[in-house]
C-alpha cells in the first residue's frame, strides 16, 4: 500500500512538471488557433525544427540549448510573420482559409518532417547540459531536473505572454483582434498587422519549446505529430484562447498521462490526450474556462 | 460531357478498366501490377477523401485510419477463418463506413476545423489501440500468407493480378459512386454546405444529415481500398497501415487534381500516383515525400481549383476569343 501510494504522488509530480512543459508547447496555438482562428496545424513541425536547432548548436558548439532558443526567437518571429504573410495572401484575404489553408498547413507540416529527415536522418537526437542528469528529491518524491527545468522555462514564458496580451497595447489589441476584427479597424488600428505580429510571437515560442522538448526527450522528426493532438487537445480543453484555461489544461492532460504511462504502460501515452480531445470536443467544445 | 447519363459512363469506364486490364495480361510484368495496384488503391483514397472534402468542404486528415481500419478488419477476419476477398472489402468498407459515421456524428455539428483536428485525432488512438492488441500482431505485425494461385471456376489467375482485378472494379465504382452524387440532389446538398452552411440549414437543408452521409460514405470507401491490402503486402504493421503518407496523399491528390469533380482526384491520382512509384524507384522515398509535400503547397497557393480548374479556364478563355 505504501509503495504504491509514493508511486501515485510520484507519478502526479511527474505529471505536474510535464504539464508545465505542454503549456510552453501549447502557447503558440492557444495565440494562433485560440485567438487567431488559424488551425496551425504545422506548429508543432516548428517545435521539432527548434528542437533541431538547439541540437545543432548544442552538439556542435557546445552552447546551452535554453539559450540557443532565445537566441533563436528573432529568427522565429521572422518565420511567423513571413508564413502568415503567405497564409493572408493566398488564403484568407479571399475567404478559402477552411480548405485550402489546413491543406497549406498540413503541406508545411509535412515538408518541414521531411526536410528534417533528409538533413538529420531518422535516428534519434539528444542535447547535453549540467543540468541533465541529476535529480533532486524531496521526501518520497524523486524529481529528476530535467524535467524540473523545463517546467520552470515554461512557467516563465506563459507568465511572460500572459502579461504581454493583458498589460501592452499590442497585446490587447491581439485579444481586440480576436474578439472583433472590425471594431479595431475602427479604431484605426491594421487587423493584419497585429495578426502579423500575433502569429510571429506564436511561432516564436516554438524554438523554446523545441529546446525543451529535446532537454526532456531525445528528438527524431515524426515526434512532432504526437504532439498535434497534444497541443489541440490542451487547447480545446482550455477553452480556446483563454491562457489560464491552457494552463489548467497542460497540467491536467500531463497529469492523466504520466498516471496512464505508470499504470498502463507508456504505449498508451498518446491514446490519453486524443481521447481526451474527442471527448471534450463531444461533450464540453467550449472547454473549461471557454467563453 | 453533360450529355454522358449514369449509365452511358458506368459503362464507358468499365470498358476503360476492361482494357487497362487486357493491356496488363498481355504485358505479363508482375511489378507492373504491383505499381498499377498502388496507384489504384490512390484513385479510390482520393475519391472517398473528395466526397467529403471537395462536395463538402469537410478536411479529413485521418484517410490512413480508415484505411488501416479496412486492412486490420482483413486482418482480424483471417485469423478466424480466411474469407474471399471481396467478401472482406464489403466487410472493411462496412467497419470504416460505421467509424465515419460515429465520428461525423460526435464532431459534426461544431466548426469545420474541429473535425480536421479530431481526425487527426482518431488516426492516434486508433494506431495505439492497434499497437497494443496482440490479437492482430500489435507492434510486431501481422504476417499474412497470400497463396500464389487461385482456382477460379476452372481457370488458374495469378493472386496479384486477382487483386489488381478487384481493385480496378472498386476504382470503377468509387468513380461512378462519385459522379453520381455530383450530379444528383445529393451532391446539390453536399455543395450548399461546403459554399455556405448556415445558409444551407437556413433555407432548410438537413445539414447534419447530409455531412453523416458523406462522412460515412467517404469512410467506406477508404476501409474499401484498405481490406485487401494485407494480401498485398504480406506484412501488416501499424506503422504502414497508418503510414502518414496515405494521409497526406489522400489530401494532395484532389486539391492537386481539383476539388469540385469526380475527375480532379482521378488525374491528380495518376500523376502524383506513377511520380512517386517512379521517384521511389530512381530516388529515394523521402526525397518523393518531400516533392508531394512541395506541390500540395504550391498548388493550394497558386492554383486553387488544382489543374482540372487550370484547363476550364483554358477552355473558356479559347471559347471566347476576345
Amino acid at each position: 500500500m505504501d509503495i504504491s501510494f509514493s508511486l501515485i504522488i510520484n507519478a502526479i509530480a511527474a505529471g505536474l512538471l510535464l504539464g508545465g512543459f505542454y503549456a510552453a508547447v501549447t502557447a503558440g496555438v492557444s495565440i494562433s488557433f485560440g485567438m487567431l482562428d488559424i488551425v496551425n496545424i504545422a506548429h508543432p513541425a516548428f517545435i521539432i525544427l527548434g528542437s533541431y536547432i538547439a541540437y545543432f548548436f548544442n552538439a556542435n558548439y557546445g552552447v546551452d540549448p535554453i539559450l540557443v532558443s532565445i537566441i533563436a526567437l528573432p529568427a522565429f518571429y521572422a518565420l511567423g510573420a513571413a508564413v502568415y504573410q503567405v497564409y493572408y495572401q493566398a488564403f484568407e484575404r479571399r475567404g478559402q482559409e477552411s480548405l485550402r489553408g489546413l491543406a497549406f498547413f498540413f503541406g508545411l507540416l509535412f515538408v518541414t518532417e521531411v526536410s528534417l529527415i533528409l538533413v538529420f536522418g531518422v535516428d534519434y537526437r539528444y542535447v547535453e547540459a549540467a543540468y541533465i542528469g541529476p535529480s533532486i528529491h524531496i521526501g518520497v518524491i524523486d524529481v529528476p531536473l530535467r524535467m524540473v527545468v523545463p517546467c520552470v522555462v515554461s512557467l516563465l514564458l506563459f507568465g511572460a505572454i500572459q502579461l504581454f496580451v493583458t498589460r501592452t497595447f499590442i497585446g490587447r489589441a491581439i485579444m481586440a483582434v480576436s474578439q472583433d476584427q472590425m471594431a479595431l479597424q475602427l479604431m484605426g488600428v491594421d487587423p493584419i498587422k497585429i495578426k502579423r505580429v500575433a502569429f510571429g510571437i506564436s511561432i516564436a515560442t516554438a524554438a523554446v519549446a523545441g529546446a525543451l522538448l529535446i532537454i526532456i526527450q531525445p528528438v527524431e522528426p515524426s515526434v512532432g505529430r504526437e504532439y498535434i493532438g497534444r497541443v489541440f487537445a490542451i487547447c480545446v480543453l482550455g477553452g480556446l484562447g483563454s491562457m489560464p484555461g491552457t494552463l489548467i489544461a497542460a497540467m491536467l492532460l500531463g497529469v492523466v498521462e504520466s498516471l496512464t504511462s505508470t499504470f498502463y504502460g507508456p504505449s498508451w501515452a498518446p491514446a490519453v490526450a486524443f481521447g481526451l480531445l474527442l471527448l471534450t470536443l463531444a461533450f464540453r467544445p467550449a472547454g473549461l474556462l471557454g467563453r | 460531357m453533360n450529355r454522358v447519363n449514369t449509365a452511358k459512363f458506368a459503362l464507358i469506364t468499365i470498358a476503360v478498366g476492361a482494357l487497362v486490364m487486357a493491356f496488363a495480361h498481355w504485358m505479363h510484368v508482375d511489378y507492373l501490377y504491383f505499381a498499377s495496384y498502388t496507384i489504384l488503391q490512390f484513385i479510390v483514397l482520393a475519391t472517398a477523401w473528395n466526397i467529403l472534402g471537395g462536395y463538402c468542404g469537410y478536411v479529413n486528415f485521418g484517410s490512413a485510419a480508415f484505411f488501416a481500419m479496412g486492412a486490420y478488419s482483413s486482418v482480424f477476419i483471417h485469423k478466424f477463418h480466411p474469407l474471399p476477398v471481396p467478401v472482406l472489402i464489403v466487410i472493411g468498407g462496412i467497419v470504416s463506413g460505421m467509424v465515419g459515421f460515429g465520428m461525423g456524428y460526435l464532431t459534426l455539428r461544431l466548426r469545420g476545423s474541429f473535425f480536421a483536428i479530431a481526425t487527426l485525432a482518431l488516426a492516434v488512438v486508433l494506431q495505439t489501440l492497434v499497437v497494443n492488441w496482440d490479437f492482430v500482431g500489435g507492434s510486431r505485425g501481422a504476417y499474412i500468407i497470400r497463396p500464389e494461385e487461385l482456382e477460379f471456376a476452372g481457370i488458374t489467375v495469378n493472386y496479384i493480378e486477382y487483386l489488381f482485378a478487384l481493385m480496378l472494379l472498386l476504382t470503377v465504382i468509387a468513380l461512378v459512386t462519385a459522379r453520381t452524387i455530383e450530379r444528383s440532389q445529393l451532391g446539390f446538398g453536399f455543395a450548399t454546405i461546403r459554399d455556405d452552411e448556415l445558409a444551407a440549414e437556413a433555407s432548410g437543408v438537413p445539414t447534419l444529415r447530409l455531412k453523416l452521409i458523406a462522412t460515412s460514405l467517404s469512410g467506406a470507401f477508404m476501409g474499401m481500398a484498405g481490406a485487401p491490402f494485407p494480401y498485398y503486402i504480406g506484412y501488416l504493421q501499424p506503422s504502414s497501415a497508418f503510414g502518414l503518407e496515405y494521409a497526406v496523399n489522400s489530401i494532395a491528390m484532389p486539391m492537386i487534381g481539383g476539388t469540385t469533380s469526380w475527375v480532379g482526384p482521378l488525374v491528380g491520382a495518376v500523376l502524383l500516383g506513377s511520380a512517386q512509384q517512379y521517384a521511389t524507384v530512381t530516388i529515394s522515398s523521402a526525397v518523393n515525400l518531400l516533392i508531394v509535400g512541395l506541390m500540395l503547397v504550391a498548388f493550394v497557393i497558386i492554383a486553387p481549383n488544382g489543374l482540372v480548374g487550370l484547363v476550364q479556364e483554358r477552355l473558356r478563355a479559347w471559347r471566347r476569343p476576345s
